[in-house]
């Protein structure tokens, strides 16, 4: 064992997230579905709870204590989120609601404004329904082509089909996952900023799936622009991050128009705020902020690299428990994957296999997990999915194998 | 272990759900619509022949989903035979209250339907039971599609 797993004490994080300690129909709550979303910690639930007990006023604007603290509460998430993504500068991070609405954004006011009709937009054949509908939509209303770079059959981009696409130039801008949110795959995300640097594009990640998983520096990875949302990374919903480099997010003009994001406002004209505040109109998820900065501080304290080598020693043994199960296929076999396994079972459709799963307080996700393309990718109609977070036992998913073992039986 | 799903995943179901006795297109026919669960990706196709006095003369479907899915569109199609089309609505909207309350308004009625009592014991399943349905009750209305994930 290395020093990372040594230092990583599953039983006081486990004791730590007090949703664990439910049961479900009697049963131990196995939650195998972190992927869709995560649990939240004390420190967390804590912080949001003091936020709205103690410490709370609008932000920004007030001249009194309640304000001011309520101010630099909120603000310590940017300062969070800037340390968690390696970001140049604060300013760079653009509160938003969700991954959903960061690629809307990105789309709305970098794809309406600095990319041209006639230029394209170039994504993965493993995107979430968020990254790839926001760019059909500018397709359809600005003349931005929409390409598509091809993956292999265990379910890696195909990096030289991804090349082709970009060889004409024409390109704009790369938006990709940097974990498919169904394969499990890591995308080879600094190759993949230098390729589409060389053909003169910027490129997007979607770190959805990513960042809960492994340290992302964004300024190693040559990233344009990062999004990543709060509830998936063990804080709340309703709060996520836009991380762009600043000279990109100056030259963008606003998304959404109203208080908070101007600088003078006249009948005649308005003037806007300096990012990142030109995108945050009208008042924030205050105190989903909070919680974000603590969701992030909680990170911290255990650590990316105990983190990492967790959930690595989960995959591997999981990988290994459901391949000795008959009828099962797992969907993706890339090489650099994380904590989401996606698989069929041979007599069960995967709704079936979910609600008898369900019934032994196993939790898993079944459907398209909006990615209705990549499904169809492989000839799938749907998938059940189990996914791990820092949370996740050994245990647990010899649970979830040697109850997949029975359902087989009982639909024998 | 599953003792206590046995209540929906019966033994009609289980034959039902793997072995259904009406799958398939119908050759010549007088409506279809589609029913489609985005979220989940179940599809049902639905397609209907009238008898000569207006009433359901024959139904075809095809199904890409689950069991439940699947056996509810096998059972519907006994259920609905032989009825004028406001009787099937008017069935529908039943089938819907046992779906979703285990109660039939009409026992005897709905003695066909009755291995799908239980779904209502299982919330996120309602929807599975209810597709074939909406897909039914579309082509009725002359509408191409349908989903019940609303």
């Amino acid at each position: 064992m290395n020093d990372a797993i040594q230092s990583f004490d599953l039983k006081s994080i486990r004791a730590q997230f007090p949703i664990l300690g439910e049961k479900i129909r009697g049963k131990d709550l196995v939650f195998l579905d972190s992927a869709a979303s995560a649990q939240k910690p004390r420190a967390v639930i804590d912080a949001m709870v003091h936020a709205m007990e103690r410490q709370y006023a609008n932000i920004h604007r007030g001249l009194h204590w309640m304000s001011e603290r309520t101010t630099e509460a909120y603000e310590m998430a940017r300062d969070a989120s800037a340390r968690l993504l390696n970001a140049n500068d604060r300013s760079e991070i653009v509160f938003v609601r969700n991954s959903t609405e960061a690629v809307n954004l990105l789309a709305h006011s970098y794809g309406r404004s600095i990319m041209k009709p006639g230029q394209a937009v170039l994504i993965s054949g493993m995107e979430h329904h968020s990254n790839i509908v926001p760019w059909q939509m500018l397709r359809d209303s600005h003349g931005i082509e929409l390409r598509v770079a091809p993956i292999t059959d265990p379910g890696e981009l195909d990096m030289a089909g991804t090349e082709a696409l970009l060889a004409d130039g024409k390109v704009g801008l790369v938006a990709i996952t940097h974990m498919s949110n169904v394969l499990g795959t890591y995308t080879p995300a600094e190759r993949l900023a230098a390729l589409a640097h060389q053909y003169g594009a910027k490129i997007f990640f979607d770190g959805s799936q990513a960042v809960v998983h492994r340290r992302v520096d964004v300024q190693a990875l040559g990233a344009d622009f990062y999004c990543f949302t709060g509830h998936k990374l063990y804080g709340p919903t309703g709060i996520g991050v836009l991380w762009g480099r600043r000279e990109l997010l100056d030259a963008m003009p606003p998304f959404l128009g109203g208080g908070d994001m101007i600088s003078s406002v006249s009948y005649e004209r308005s003037t806007w705020a300096d990012v990142p505040h030109k995108f945050e109109a009208g008042t924030p998820a205050i105190i989903e902020g909070i919680g974000l900065n603590a969701a992030i501080e909680f990170i911290e304290s255990i650590g990316y690299p105990a983190i990492a080598a967790h959930e690595a020693a989960l995959t591997d043994h999981a990988l290994a428990k459901m391949s000795a199960i008959e009828g099962i296929t797992v969907i993706g076999r890339a090489q650099d994957r994380g904590g989401v396994i996606s698989f069929t079972l041979d007599r069960a459709h995967a709704h079936d296999v979910a609600t008898l799963l369900d019934r032994q307080g196993i939790a898993v996700r079944a459907g398209q997990h909006c990615a209705e393309p990549l499904m169809r990718r492989f000839g799938l109609d749907s998938t059940a999915r189990a996914s791990f977070g820092i949370y996740t036992t050994h245990e647990e998913i010899d649970a979830l194998a040697d109850t997949l073992g029975r359902i087989r039986e009982f639909f024998a | 272990m599953f003792e206590d799903v046995r209540d929906l995943y019966n033994a009609a179901i289980l034959e039902r759900g793997r072995r259904p006795r009406h799958m398939g297109k119908l050759e010549a026919f007088d409506t279809t619509a589609k029913g489609d669960n985005p979220m989940c990706g179940d599809r049902v196709t639905v397609w209907l022949k009238f008898a000569p006095d207006g009433t359901i003369g024959q139904t075809g479907f095809d199904a890409r989903g689950c069991e439940i899915s699947k056996a509810s569109a096998d059972l519907m199609v006994e259920a609905v035979q032989g009825r004028a089309p406001a009787d099937t609505k008017a069935m529908f909207e039943r089938f819907r209250t046992m779906a979703q309350s285990g109660e039939c308004p009409s026992c005897a009625e709905f003695e066909p339907l009755k291995p799908l009592a239980a779904v209502h014991a299982y919330p996120s399943r309602v929807k599975c039971a209810a597709l074939p349905w909406h897909a039914l009750v579309a082509a009725l209305d002359g509408a191409a599609n349908a989903t019940s994930e609303s």
